[in-house]
């Protein structure tokens, strides 16, 4: 799996409740998550996630194992999440709804562009290639089926 | 030769397993989403392998329509599918699982990352969002990494006036947020056996802070007897050798009232060196701080006096507020001019009640202090039940005196 796009570069520890805030979580209208990510975090983040690669450092995504924030992200338009280490449920729910989580440490500047191959184990910022730890092989397949829900209709 | 997690999910640490999950719950939060989800996977029945809940706990009655459509919709689902159901009031899904429901040696799921909680009876329990429950519903299962574990050693007993809390703060502390990231807590050592269950479930619920997939105690007599008197048959787990990736030691008895300072959890100081910070609302309850023994802690300490500012008061479920209410506890919070809410999750995630202003402060016995949780513009500081009932009393952080 392949990608590209602009880094929007965010610190350490950003937990799901920046990601997003309770407040908004109870609705089936997805597009209700969009307008509202990272609105606790930098409200003007909203406006540039389309074809974003989010470049974070350490734990992204740790606290609440609202499902909401991988979407809120995916739906955004946000192509991949790369960061040193995730929280564990954010890193899982990402895989789970097709949002490529990329464990990599990554030095990179602000609208600086990004790709990525999963397959071949690495990820490019500017001109410096850096590896990435590969994911599980359970994980490449929900990934490569676009996420757990597809994984499990092709699956059964 | 293992740890409690690779023993109970069959394989060493680093391993990918597939395991039948024996409990799997959800709340009226998490469970919109595992039902739309579960929907487009396909799926025309749930699974008939694990004990499936839906536990209504977070906002607790409807806060409003949006809210009261989509728990009308999760509720006739519930029941319709024979689905285990709690309505609202009846409390925490961590708690209501902790009331003779998880034993020792089970695997258990819940979609909320708290549900670390229930590891305290030796069960390996853990956290995981709306699409892997949804899969769980679908086949009974899930896929674990077993995880490595760092032991954690408690020696002594703790002083008068410090808690379970204290110790659970000053772990997180230690570790960091995300020095438990994929790894198990094994809470082991001579000072376990002076902490009763629910000092346990404390310190498990906190595991999640640190990243921990879940923290665990091995069943012993403590253990044993307070699942018999909630009529279940459980035998003790008795530690083995192992081989842990990390050590930490604490010794009770040095432990002092601490508090997480706005807005990370492991940004831990002592009650004292914050001494007189004004405070505007405390909050005593959630699945950290919200059983019986903390709310007959808090009346011990406000008993024939009044709080000095507004003080919400949520049990952590029915019985444990029916039990405040015959023992009289519940008597003393009220007339002390507590607020009494709906046994739930209360004003812990900040999406109906209880929501701070901006630039007050709230001093919280839950779990999390994140920027903005309760309300917009709120500064959330964690601390002890005690804690907050001394500071309750004096409208600023106080210290707690000894009992």
């Amino acid at each position: 799996m392949q990608g590209a796009g602009h880094a929007v570069c965010l610190g350490p520890d950003i937990d799901t409740d920046l990601v997003i805030a309770g407040r908004y979580l109870r609705t089936k209208d997805h597009s209700v998550w969009v307008s509202h990510v990272f609105e606790d975090l930098d409200p003007s983040l909203a406006g540039h996630l389309n074809g974003a690669v989010i470049a974070a450092g350490k734990n992204f995504g740790c606290g609440s194992s609202r499902e909401q924030a991988a979407l809120a992200l995916r739906e955004a338009g946000v192509v991949a999440v790369i960061a040193p280490s995730f929280a564990r449920i954010f890193f899982r729910n990402a895989i789970n709804v097709g949002l490529p989580a990329i464990e990599c440490s990554l030095s990179c500047a602000e609208g600086e562009y990004i790709r990525f191959d999963l397959a071949d184990g690495w990820v490019e910022a500017g001109a410096s290639r850096h590896l990435i730890r590969p994911l599980s092989p359970r994980m490449r397949d929900i990934l490569a089926a676009g996420g757990l829900v597809n994984y499990w209709r092709t699956h059964r | 030769m293992s740890t409690l997690s690779e023993r109970i999910l069959g394989a060493p640490a680093g391993e990918y397993v597939d395991r039948k999950v024996d409990r799997a719950y959800v709340h009226d939060g998490t469970g919109v989403l595992t039902l739309e989800t579960w929907k487009l996977m396909g799926a025309e029945q749930l699974s008939d392998l694990p004990q499936l809940y839906v536990l209504f706990d977070h906002i607790v009655p409807a806060n409003n329509s949006t809210t009261a459509t989509l728990q009308h919709e999760l509720r006739e689902f519930a029941c319709g599918s024979f689905l285990q159901f709690s309505d609202i009031g009846g409390g925490i899904c961590h708690q209501l699982m902790s009331e003779g429901v998880v034993l020792p040696g089970e695997v258990v799921v819940g979609a909320d990352s708290h549900s670390c909680t229930p590891g305290a009876f030796g069960a390996f329990a853990t956290g995981v969002g709306a699409t892997d429950m949804a899969a769980i519903w679908l086949n009974g299962e899930t896929w674990f990494r077993v995880p490595d574990t760092i032991g954690i050693h408690l020696s002594g007993s703790l002083c008068s006036g410090t808690e379970a809390k204290d110790l659970a703060l000053s772990y997180v502390s230690r570790l960091g947020m995300d020095g438990g990231t994929y790894s198990a807590l094994e809470f082991i050592g001579d000072g376990v056996k002076t902490l009763p269950m629910d000092d346990r479930l404390t310190l498990c619920n906190l595991s999640v802070e640190t990243g921990a997939k879940t923290g665990m105690f091995y069943a012993d007599d403590v253990t044993v007897k307070y699942l018999a008197a909630a009529g279940q048959k459980a035998g003790v787990q008795v530690p083995e050798p192992c081989t842990y990736s990390r050590e930490l030691e604490f010794d009770l008895a040095d432990i002092v009232p601490l508090i997480a300072v706005s807005n990370r959890v492991d940004r831990v100081k002592p009650v004292q060196d914050l001494a007189g910070v004004s405070v505007d609302q405390v909050f005593i309850g959630t699945c950290t701080n919200g059983r019986y023994s903390d709310l007959a802690r808090l009346a011990k300490i406000v008993k024939g006096r009044k709080v000095a500012i507004r003080t919400i008061v949520v049990p952590a479920s029915r019985a444990v507020l029916a039990e405040a209410i015959r023992t009289g506890v519940l008597a003393d919070i009220i007339e002390a001019g507590c607020a009494i809410g709906t046994p739930g999750c209360g004003p812990c995630l900040g999406a109906h009640m209880g929501v701070l202003g901006d630039g007050e402060v709230c001093l919280s016995t839950a779990n999390r202090n994140f920027k903005n949780r309760m309300g917009v513009g709120g500064e959330i500081y964690l601390s002890s039940v005690a804690t907050a009932a001394a500071s309750a009393l004096s409208g600023e952080i106080t210290e707690p005196g000894a009992d």
